[in-house]
């Protein structure tokens, strides 16, 4: 590392601070205004109440998106969990004709725009699916979301992979252990923190997920990020609309800060 | 070489063995990666209660073939047989062969006793017959109080006595160290190559160690096979190996030898063959003081003192450099000792001029 003098670490840590603050200030401004007792979000508050967090508990619409996007979160991070834990030890354990490409097919979605991924299942869903007769129905959104929640579980579990010693899988082979009983007490087990971090990302991800949901939830279903869209055309809901985006926000935080503070240990181990 | 006698073992040779019969026995074993030949066309019987060293270079197949006796690794021609049974198709599960890794590989989310017990946990041995059975095999490393910790809570050598225990609580017919020794540091594994010796002993179970270390392999060994180049060159007991080596590349690899070319030979000694002759056989005198049988004028090129001994690297013919070792209670300090520069004899018994069969296996 270079040294650096007074003057720079000073210089750099207020060009650090200012753009933080630059990235953080509206987000503490709206969760600052879900508190405003006002009827239109104002600065500064001239006084305070939980008014709003209230009438958003009392909201039946409010209620059923916040369900909606957990039970799609959960749905999709199912699914992630076991594709991207299964496609990372076929990629990670064997070799096989065609795996660098299909290494590239699961980390793409992460990279395709979701404009892109939702227009396209979409259209699935809507000229083939539903021609022969398959209505995919609210399935549809979890699957959406698990496209790109996959990549999450899959980057995390073989990162973890490559790591560890492929002795340990042939020691346990060596003991007597077949293929489940090695998975199951020494596989497993190597990269499960691995395997849960990559899950809350994937929860995370899923939960403020907005343009795929756009195209893929079927119709009167609405996540808490459709919601808000829906709602911002309105102006008596604006004090709302500071309420769910706040939940929004700890919702993703949390998980993202457990799932960094799992990817710590292990490494500080 | 390669005649068969000299790749099984004699009666003499195995010695007073406990039990009786073949541990493992490889039938024109042969294991190609791609184009690479790792082992080629490998016969070799190893007999029970043996403590056998494949011995060789980085690279000579000597790990490969560890690891097809494993399971680990599928032969691509021939036939591995264990205590009779062909194995060669059974998975590792199903051999009754355990192995002891280079890096251990000791479960790290496990404690030193279930890493123990992991085996007889698989095997379904009730709790109570499997916790007596880990604490014999920790007492027996002596490592009974470390029941409790984590692998990263040892030390190196802990650790390799954990993975030795893990693998003996099992009781197979054989069992397999990878360089058991190669992470320790020198001390260590010198008191761990006697210790390894002791259990083995104990438990009666053939061994087959692994080593780059010929150090290793003459001192812990029954019987030693050479590795090189994928092939065999030499199997025999240490002294053998040692004393009359097959090949030239057995004599220079197992400690060092002086290799006298035959043209060479037939100018210094009068015997037109490949000789070997090791640095401690030979004796370098100011003057010819005993009647020895042979004797070579020469001129000091180099003394190095290593502690234990001296090394003279004396010339005796222009370009042409003979090695003799003078262990250091005879005094190397002595005033008489020859010095750099000094026109001295190297001379030794003839029977101790070793001519090498072959130099090709």
């Amino acid at each position: 590392m270079f040294h650096l003098s007074r003057t720079t670490k000073w210089a750099l840590g207020l060009v650090a601070a200012a753009i933080l603050t630059l990235m953080y200030a509206p987000l503490l401004l709206v969760m600052a205004n879900s508190f405003n007792d006002a009827q239109i979000s104002s600065w500064p508050i001239e006084s305070f109440s939980l008014r709003w967090w209230e009438r958003a508990i009392e909201s039946q619409a409010i209620l059923d998106a916040l369900w909606v996007s957990v039970l799609t979160a959960l749905g999709a991070t199912a699914i992630a969990l076991v594709l991207g834990s299964l496609a990372a030890l076929a990629l990670q354990r064997y070799s096989f004709f065609g795996k660098n490409a299909v290494n590239l097919l699961i980390i793409l979605p992460i990279a395709l725009p979701g404009i892109v991924t939702g227009v396209a299942l979409n259209n699935t869903y809507k000229n083939i699916l539903e021609p022969i007769g398959i209505h995919v129905g609210f399935f549809g959104l979890i699957v959406g979301h698990a496209t790109f929640c996959v990549v999450m579980v899959f980057n995390n579990v073989q990162a973890r992979l490559g790591r560890m010693n492929p002795r340990l899988e042939e020691a346990s082979n060596d003991m007597g252990a077949g293929l489940w009983t090695t998975f199951r007490r020494v596989t497993f087990p190597g990269f499960r923190t691995a395997f849960a971090a990559g899950g809350l990302l994937a929860f995370a991800l899923s939960f403020d997920e907005i343009v795929v949901s756009i195209f893929t939830a079927p119709p009167g279903v609405e996540t808490l990020p459709l919601w808000m869209l829906n709602n911002m055309a309105r102006p008596n809901q604006q004090s709302l609309l500071n309420v769910v985006a706040t939940v929004i926000i700890i919702v993703s935080m949390v998980p993202v800060y457990l799932s960094q503070r799992l990817s710590r240990d292990v490494s500080a181990n | 070489m390669r005649s068969p006698t000299t790749l099984t073992p004699s009666p003499a040779e195995v010695g007073a063995v406990p039990g009786s019969g073949l541990a493992i026995s490889l039938r024109g074993v042969s294991k190609h990666f791609g184009e690479t030949v790792a082992v080629r066309d490998l016969d070799l019987d190893i007999a029970r209660g043996e403590l056998f060293s494949m011995l060789g270079p980085s690279g000579s197949g000597k790990t490969t073939m560890l690891r097809l006796i494993a399971g680990f690794e599928r032969p691509t021609s021939g036939r591995i047989l264990l205590g009779g049974t062909d194995v060669t198709h059974k998975a590792p599960f199903d051999r009754d062969v355990n192995t002891v890794f280079q890096d251990y590989a000791l479960f790290p989310h496990m404690s030193v006793a279930d890493n123990v017990g992991y085996g007889l946990s698989v095997r379904r041995v009730p709790r109570v017959e499997r916790r007596r059975l880990v604490r014999e095999a920790l007492e027996r490393v002596r490592l009974e109080q470390f029941t409790a910790r984590l692998p990263s809570q040892l030390s190196g050598g802990q650790r390799q006595r954990v993975a030795l225990a893990r693998a003996l609580v099992l009781r197979p017919t054989v069992l397999l160290l990878d360089e058991p020794l190669g992470a320790l540091d020198r001390k260590l594994r010198e008191q761990m190559q006697i210790e390894l010796k002791e259990i083995q002993r104990a438990v009666g179970i053939t061994f087959v160690l692994v080593t780059h270390d010929q150090d290793e392999a003459l001192t812990m060994s029954d019987r030693v096979a050479v590795f090189h180049e994928g092939q065999i060159e030499q199997v025999g007991p240490p002294a053998e190996v040692y004393e009359r080596p097959a090949t030239s590349f057995v004599a220079g690899f197992l400690g060092a030898a002086n290799i006298i070319e035959a043209d060479q030979a037939a100018d210094l000694f009068g015997r037109p063959e490949l000789l070997s002759i090791r640095p401690e056989k030979l004796r370098v005198v100011q003057e010819r003081d005993v009647v020895d049988a042979i004797a070579v004028s020469g001129v000091v090129a180099e003394v190095v003192y290593s502690g234990p001994a001296t090394t003279y690297i004396v010339e005796v013919r222009p370009g042409l450099t003979l090695m003799a070792t003078r262990p250091s209670a005879e005094g190397a300090a002595h005033v008489s000792a020859p010095q750099r520069g000094d026109v001295v004899q190297v001379t030794c018994a003839a029977a101790d001029l070793y001519p090498i069969p072959s130099n090709t296996p």
